[in-house]
C-alpha cells in the first residue's frame, strides 16, 4: 500500500551560516494493504515529517514515495492533489474550520473532490452516523469536546473513500478516556472498512491498543521495525527497550533496592511459557527462596508478555543453578543486583 | 446660531464630498488591497505560492506607500491625478491618493488576518487535494472574514481622518470646512459642530463594523 525507498527531509536552517537540519535520514518502510502501522518516536524524532512525505505534505530532499502503486514524488501539482484527495489524514489539533458547521466540516473534502450537490447531502449523514455525531451537525466546532472534534475530524477524512488513513498524534491533545474511544474507533474503521491507518504516537499504550506493526524513529531514523509483540517482546535497539520499559513501568522504590538480600532478577515470560510454574520448580530443585517484589503481564492481541521482579535468596551455588535453571525456560532474564 | 444655520448647505456638501471620497477610496481598498493582502500572504515562506523575489517585492512597495505622510503623498501623487483624470481638484482628484493609502493600508491588515488562520487547516485543505484557488476561496478567505471586516473598520476611520487633509489639493470635504471656517475664520462654532459630526460618523462606521464582524464571527464563539 505504502512504500517509503531511502526518505530523508531536510529543512533549511533558520540562520544562515547554520547546516541543514535532517529530519528524516533515510527512511524505508512498507504499510501492507488493510494493517494497522504505527510509527512511534520521542518528539523531535521526526515521525510527523515522516508521516507527511506520505501524503507530500513535506516533500523529501532526496527517496521516493510510492502509494498504492502510484510513484507520488515524480507527480506533477495536479495529479498529486488528485491522488490525495484518495488519502485521508486526522491531525493532533483536529484542524477543523473554525467558521464552519459539523456537516460544512465533513462536506469539506467532498467539495475538494467535486462531489456534487446530492451526492454530499446524501454521504454526510453516513459519515456522521459513522463517527456517532448524527445529533451535531449543526453544531461549530467551539461547542465541541476534543473527542468530538477528533470524530469530526475522521468523518471529513473518510468523505471520499480513501483506502488509506493517515493519522498525526491522533490522541495526543484528548484525555485517557476519550483518547481510547477515538482509538477504537479508528480500529473499528479499520476492521470494517478495510482500511490501511498510519498513526504516529509518542506512546506505546496507542500502539499497542491498535497496530498490528509498528517502526521506532529516533533521531530522524528508523532504528527498528516488526510485529507490535515482537517489538515488545524482544526490543533489541536501546531507545526502543528504553520505550517498552517505560511501558511496562516496573519501577521498584529506591529504599527497597538498597535493603534487597539476595539475587535480583527481572525475568520476562512470552506466550505459553508463562503458563509453566518455572519459579516454582526453580526453588524446589536448586532449593533456594524465591520472593516476587513486582511484576505485570501485558497483552498484545491476545498474546501475553509477562515481566517479574523477583529475589532469590539461598547458597550461592544455588542461586546460580536457579538463574540458569530459569534462564533456560524464559525469555529473558536480567540480573539488576548481586 | 444663525450663521450655523447659514452653514447648513456648505455642511451638506462637505459630508457629500467626504463620503464620495470614502466611498471611492474604500472601494479600492477593498479591490486592490483585498489581493495585495492575499499575495503578500500566500508568498511568504513555507506557503503554497512561496516565491521570495516576489514577497519582497510587494512587501518594499506597501511599505514605502506606508512611510510617506499623508499630507505628503497627496502632493507626490499630483503628477499621477493629473495623468489619470486631467485635474488635480475636487474629491474626485483627492481620491486617487486615498485610495494609493488606502490600499497599502488595507494590504497589510489583510495580510495580517490571514496570517491569524490556523495553519494546520490550511495543512488539512493541501492534504485533502485542494488547489490553490479553493484554499483561498473556502479556507483563507472564510476563516479570516472576522479580521477582514475588522481591518476594514480601521480602514475606514483611518480614511477618514486622511480625507480631512483633502483639503489641501482642494479636495474639500468635512475636515477641510472645519480647518477654513472653523480655524482660519475663528468660527469655533463650525469647529464644534463639524467635529461633533465626524465623531458620529466614526461611532456609525465602528458600530456598523462590529455588526458585520459578529454576523461573520457568531459560529466561532
Amino acid at each position: 500500500m505504502i512504500e517509503l525507498q531511502a526518505v530523508s527531509v531536510a529543512f533549511p536552517s533558520n540562520d544562515r551560516a547554520g547546516a541543514a537540519i535532517q529530519a528524516v535520514r533515510d527512511a524505508s518502510l512498507t504499510v501492507d494493504r488493510g494493517e494497522v502501522f504505527g510509527i512511534v518516536g520521542s518528539s523531535g524524532a521526526g515521525k510527523s515529517t515522516l508521516v507527511r512525505t506520505i501524503n507530500l505534505l513535506e516533500r523529501p530532499s532526496s527517496g521516493r514515495v510510492i502509494v498504492n502503486g502510484t510513484e507520488l514524488t515524480a507527480l506533477g501539482a495536479r495529479e498529486l492533489r488528485r491522488e490525495r484527495q484518495k488519502i485521508g489524514m486526522i491531525f493532533q489539533h483536529f484542524n477543523l474550520m473554525h467558521t464552519r458547521t459539523v456537516w460544512d466540516n465533513a462536506a469539506f473534502a467532498l467539495r475538494i473532490a467535486g462531489a456534487s450537490r446530492a451526492d454530499i447531502r446524501r454521504r454526510v449523514p453516513e459519515l456522521l452516523a459513522l463517527v456517532g455525531l448524527s445529533d451535531k451537525a449543526g453544531a461549530y466546532p467551539a461547542q465541541l469536546s476534543g473527542g468530538q472534534k477528533q470524530r469530526v475530524g475522521i468523518a471529513r477524512a473518510l468523505a471520499n473513500h480513501p483506502e488509506l488513513l493517515l493519522c498525526d498524534e491522533p490522541t495526543s491533545a484528548l484525555d485517557l478516556e476519550t483518547s481510547a474511544g477515538v482509538l477504537a474507533l479508528l480500529k473499528e474503521i479499520n476492521q470494517q472498512l478495510g482500511l490501511t491507518i498510519v498513526i504516529i504516537s509518542h506512546e506505546m499504550a496507542v500502539i499497542k491498543a491498535v497496530c498490528d506493526r509498528v517502526a521506532v524513529m529516533d533521531g530522524g531514523r528508523i532504528v527498528e521495525q516488526g510485529t507490535v509483540y515482537e517489538i515488545f517482546a524482544r526490543p533489541r535497539h536501546p531507545f526502543t527497550r528504553e520505550l517498552v520499559d517505560r511501558t511496562f513501568n516496573l519501577e521498584l522504590p529506591g529504599r527497597h533496592l538498597d535493603a534487597i538480600h539476595g539475587t535480583l532478577l527481572k525475568v520476562l515470560f512470552l506466550g505459553e511459557k508463562a503458563e509453566t510454574p518455572v519459579l516454582f520448580e526453580a526453588a524446589r530443585s536448586c532449593n533456594v527462596g524465591v520472593n516476587i517484589l513486582h511484576g505485570k503481564i501485558e497483552y498484545v492481541g491476545d498474546r501475553a508478555i509477562g515481566l517479574l521482579v523477583v529475589s532469590l535468596t539461598g547458597t550461592a551455588a544455588g542461586v546460580e543453578a536457579a538463574v540458569a535453571f530459569i534462564r533456560d525456560r524464559t525469555e529473558r532474564v536480567e540480573v539488576l543486583h548481586g | 446660531m444663525d450663521s450655523l444655520l447659514a452653514m447648513l448647505p456648505d455642511l451638506v456638501t462637505a459630508f457629500k464630498e467626504t463620503f464620495l471620497m470614502l466611498g471611492v477610496s474604500t472601494a479600492f481598498a477593498l479591490i486592490g488591497g483585498v489581493p495585495l493582502g492575499f499575495f503578500l500572504f500566500i508568498t511568504q515562506r513555507r506557503l503554497f505560492w512561496e516565491n521570495r523575489a516576489a514577497n519582497a517585492v510587494g512587501n518594499v512597495l506597501v511599505n514605502v506607500i506606508r512611510s510617506v505622510p499623508f499630507v505628503i503623498l497627496l502632493v507626490l501623487l499630483l503628477p499621477l491625478t493629473q495623468l489619470l483624470l486631467k485635474t488635480t481638484i475636487g474629491p474626485v482628484a483627492a481620491s486617487v491618493p486615498l485610495s494609493v493609502a488606502a490600499i497599502a493600508f488595507y494590504a497589510r491588515l489583510v495580510q495580517g488576518s490571514l496570517c491569524e488562520v490556523d495553519s494546520g487547516v490550511i495543512e488539512a485543505a493541501q492534504a485533502f487535494g485542494a488547489s490553490p484557488a479553493m484554499i483561498i476561496r473556502s479556507v483563507l478567505f472564510r476563516e479570516a472574514l472576522p479580521g477582514l471586516l475588522r481591518g476594514l473598520t480601521v480602514t475606514v476611520i483611518s480614511l477618514v481622518g486622511y480625507s480631512a487633509m483633502a483639503g489641501i489639493v482642494g479636495g474639500g470635504g468635512v475636515g477641510d470646512l472645519a480647518i477654513r471656517f472653523g480655524y482660519y475664520r475663528y468660527q469655533t462654532g463650525v469647529m464644534v459642530v463639524t467635529v461633533a459630526a465626524l465623531v458620529v460618523l466614526v461611532q456609525v462606521i465602528q458600530v456598523l463594523g462590529d455588526y458585520l464582524v459578529r454576523r461573520a464571527d457568531l459560529k466561532a464563539k
